[in-house]
């Protein structure tokens, strides 16, 4: 990159909706002002105000439907009146936005129009029933797939992409893997107080999501437990130029460098080609990694787009830490658990921290950022010296938008 | 004419009851379904609602509309099958939209009993008053054009009784809910000593399409479930009666109500049922069923005399609780009964003052919102009642006793033949009011009760 560029006071809303002691789904709850207006504050109150941002990007996927609200770029003066009249850009690329806000922040900084950007995202979710939310959902594959597609779209999706890997590798096998995928997600979301699944208590996980999948109640190859739940949340961000660093005073043990990021896209209008694999990550993955000019055994910690417990073993295949069908054993053997060689949504991920989706990559990026600047907390993890950096996958649809960035620890 | 046909053209009497409206929208919902089915594309399905106020009917559409939607949303998956080759209806709101119409579609709305005659399946759901149940159904079957089958969802007329009188030649089964009927599992099918073997066919494969747990119960007045439930509260009156003296009236009423919810670890306390079903629907009941048992008085002077003053709990037609045996406030318990003045008084004082009285729960005591959730919940619930068994207070004690008596009653049921099983008495009352166990059991050391 022609610039250095970091990230510095990232912050998290908490993720409401089921799980959540505060969500009570017939009592009226925060809406899109709410979250936007909080994050977004408390970002700039860390870098010394508004007065100190040159715009403001922000993500989100689906307000015209779930908020009744489009044109979203004009809640940047609504968090803060120094924002008006300065730039704002929304970006939408599904469960992908959030990556996207990042990847266009870090542009608009390398155009050199700005030095200081508020990357913001949100999305509030809980406005409609599961069953409804799920038409929604679905507009981020192809709206001529929606008729033949399943009643809870996504989800059906990647049941198929989940029976294909079963058929290829052994369901019982998979299944395994997929199950200690929700048990670390869980366990990782109880040591972050904002996570969806903080409150959670049962203390037989595995026995819990050992449910057989079945079509007549949900999907042919999911359970409830393989995917991420309904959100309502925001994360903010600042993305900045070292120059930015000096505006807004920020000490370089608080800041994070982003090293390198990849964008990747595939036709929506198309299939995967192989389902057992998540060829679009991969080919960001690889992107990523040659502009850091680093290799994947140096770095020390991953978020992953787990929306659904195997998309987060496919991401493991994806940037290649297990061969194709070995995920699910590098998972059961406890390499990416929270004191794993490699650890993987160190908050819970999708599946535990909680899926707001146009907010998630976002997410992604807090708390990469928290973690290489040990603001993590309970959910800290320590990093070895030789493998001192992240990397964030953020996936829009079924393997379609994906952004990935690499992070370093300074 | 096969199970479909059968089914095309339904009449539900006193449809916006509360009964009535449940049996409706289950037979509607049955009824659309069938007609998605393409062997059906000659068949009108019609379902007349028949009751006595416009008001009441017009309020039962919408409560069909309201709940066909939560049934839709329920079984989307099924429905985006149905809806496979329609290729307007793509998104799930859609669907669900297009079905609630074809649900409401069905129905025909009428305080005219004349919709009835054309129907070859009558639900009767009116007041448990045999005499007007008899009247209605020998009009229809005079007058009727089609020899129709009569389902009464009667909670303790016999069957044989209702056939004799209406003389409808065993045309008649006892299809028993459980209220509300969306919701509870459970249905009591009693057959009379001369129905038509047909009948109990259809009669099976409507519950099984329905999803209902049936569980067949001879043709005694109660039958099952009201056979113990009102012995279980006429139980409660008498613990009440007999602690009034010691403690005062609304005092013993919330010892008992106390006891019988927490200490047994059921979804309700006794008085409490009786509300939520009604005094004056309790008293019905027993007058019914009085006459058939000569060695038994089911009879209660003190709902007959909370009756005379008014007092008669069941629910408001926005399904809100009235006062009874207690004062609610959304559903939630504020006031208690006090007899002899005629009054409420405050729940909380008299449950601060008696819960010392009553003594703490026995250790390993499981609220029952809690245990009810566990599947295999035995060797709690033993280890909880192995502790109830030692315990000394006056609400183990009194707990104990009350469990004996409930025990007696559901053997009894058996022994008069009302039950086939000492499980289906357990089942009936673990499926059809929701207790997290039999009545029957061998939890306590009965003989030193």
């Amino acid at each position: 990159m022609k610039k250095k560029i970091f990230i510095t006071a990232g912050y998290n809303t908490i993720s409401l909706g089921t799980g959540r002691k505060e969500f009570n789904p017939k009592k009226e709850r925060p809406g899109l002002e709410h979250y936007v207006k909080e994050a977004g504050s408390e970002v700039l109150k860390r870098i010394g105000g508004a007065i100190n941002v040159d715009e403001t990007v922000i993500s989100n996927f689906n307000a015209a439907q779930y908020n009744n609200q489009g044109n979203l770029p004009g809640y940047a003066p609504f968090i803060d009146n120094d924002l008006k009249y300065k730039p704002s850009t929304r970006v939408e690329g599904a469960c992908g936005s959030g990556g996207l806000a990042l990847a266009t922040s870090i542009k608009f900084l390398l155009s050199e129009e700005s030095e200081v950007i508020l990357a913001l995202g949100v999305e509030v979710q809980n406005t409609v029933k599961a069953v409804y939310g799920a038409d929604y959902l679905a507009t981020a594959g192809w709206w001529k797939d929606r008729k033949d597609g399943h009643a809870h779209f996504f989800p059906g999706q990647f049941s198929d992409r989940a029976g294909k890997y079963y058929e290829k590798y052994g369901k019982e096998y998979t299944r395994k893997g997929m199950i200690q995928w929700y048990v670390n997600a869980i366990n990782n979301a109880r040591l972050d107080d904002t996570a969806q699944e903080y409150h959670n208590t049962d203390y037989n996980l595995s026995q819990t999501a050992s449910i057989e999948p079945s079509g007549k109640v949900f999907v042919d190859n999911l359970t409830v437990y393989d995917c991420s739940k309904v959100s309502d949340a925001s994360s903010a961000i600042v993305v900045l130029t070292e120059e930015g660093l000096k505006r807004c005073n920020i000490d370089i043990k608080d800041a994070v460098e982003i090293i390198a990021f990849a964008q990747s896209e595939d036709d929506i209008t198309t299939k995967p080609e192989d389902p057992t694999r998540l060829l679009t990550t991969e080919n960001a993955v690889k992107k990523a990694l040659k502009m850091a000019g680093i290799t994947k055994e140096q770095i020390g910690t991953v978020e992953a787009h787990d929306c659904f417990s195997i998309a987060g073993i496919m991401a493991i295949e994806a940037i290649g830490f297990a061969e194709h069908g070995k995920g699910p054993e590098f998972v059961l053997n406890g390499n990416t658990a929270h004191n794993g060689i490699i650890p993987f949504n160190t908050t819970g991920g999708l599946i535990g921290w909680g899926h707001p989706v146009g907010a998630t990559g976002i997410h992604q990026a807090v708390t990469m950022w928290q973690q290489l600047t040990e603001k993590a907390g309970k959910a800290q993890i320590s990093l070895n010296n030789d493998k001192p950096y992240g990397m964030t996958i953020n996936m829009g649809g079924d393997d379609k938008t994906v952004t990935v960035i690499i992070y370093k620890k300074l | 004419m096969n199970y479909d046909e059968r089914l095309s053209n339904v009449s539900v009497l006193g449809a916006a009851g509360k009964m009535g409206s449940g049996i409706l929208l289950l037979t509607a919902v049955e009824m659309a379904d069938l007609s998605f089915k393409k062997d059906n594309g000659n068949l009108t399905f019609i379902l007349n609602a028949i009751d006595i106020s416009d008001k009441a009917l017009a309020g039962l559409l919408e409560y069909v509309r309201v709940q066909s939607r939560k049934i839709a949303e329920k079984k989307i998956n099924f429905l985006r099958e149905i809806y496979a080759d329609n290729h307007t209806l793509i998104y799930n709101n859609e669907i669900i939209d297009d079905y609630i119409h074809r649900v409401l579609a069905i129905i025909r709305p009428s305080t005219l009993i004349e919709s009835t005659y054309n129907s070859n399946v009558i639900f009767e759901a009116v007041n448990e008053n045999p005499n007007l149940k008899i009247k209605l159904i020998k009009q229809i079957d005079e007058n009727s054009n089609t020899n129709p089958w009569f389902f009464t969802n009667t909670s303790s007329v016999p069957i044989s009784y209702l056939n004799e009188k209406g003389d409808l030649d065993g045309r008649i089964i006892g299809f028993h809910f459980y209220n509300p009927p969306a919701v509870q599992k459970l249905v009591e099918l009693i057959n009379g000593e001369d129905t038509v073997s047909d009948l109990n066919t259809f009669a099976l494969e409507y519950a099984k399409k329905l999803r209902k747990v049936i569980i067949h119960s001879n043709d005694i007045a109660g039958f099952i479930g009201n056979g113990h439930f009102m012995r279980d509260a006429l139980l409660g009156i008498r613990f009440l009666n007999e602690l009034k003296s010691d403690y005062g009236f609304p005092e013993a009423l919330y010892v008992v109500n106390k006891v019988s919810q927490d200490f047994m670890i059921r979804p309700m306390g006794i008085f409490q049922l009786v509300d939520y079903v009604g005094i004056d629907v309790c008293m019905y009941i027993m007058e019914v069923m009085n006459p058939y048992f000569n060695e038994e008085n089911i009879h209660s002077d003190l709902l007959d005399q909370l009756f005379e003053r008014g007092v008669k709990g069941g629910q408001n037609s926005d399904g809100s609780q009235k006062d009874g045996f207690m004062k609610y406030n959304k559903g939630r318990i504020i006031g208690i009964f006090d007899y002899y003045n005629n009054t409420y008084v405050d729940y909380d004082a008299v449950s601060k003052k008696m819960d010392l009285v009553i003594g703490k729960l026995p250790n390993n005591h499981i609220i029952w919102k809690e245990i009810i959730k566990v599947k295999d919940r035995d060797d709690l619930l033993k280890t909880y009642f192995e502790n109830l068994s030692l315990d000394r207070t006056l609400g183990s004690i009194i707990a104990k006793k009350y469990m004996k008596g409930t025990r007696e009653i559901g053997l009894k049921l058996v022994e008069q033949k009302v039950a086939k099983t000492e499980r289906d008495v357990n089942d009936v009352m673990l499926t059809g009011f929701f207790h997290s166990y039999g009545p029957i059991n061998n939890f306590l050391p009965w003989e030193e009760i």
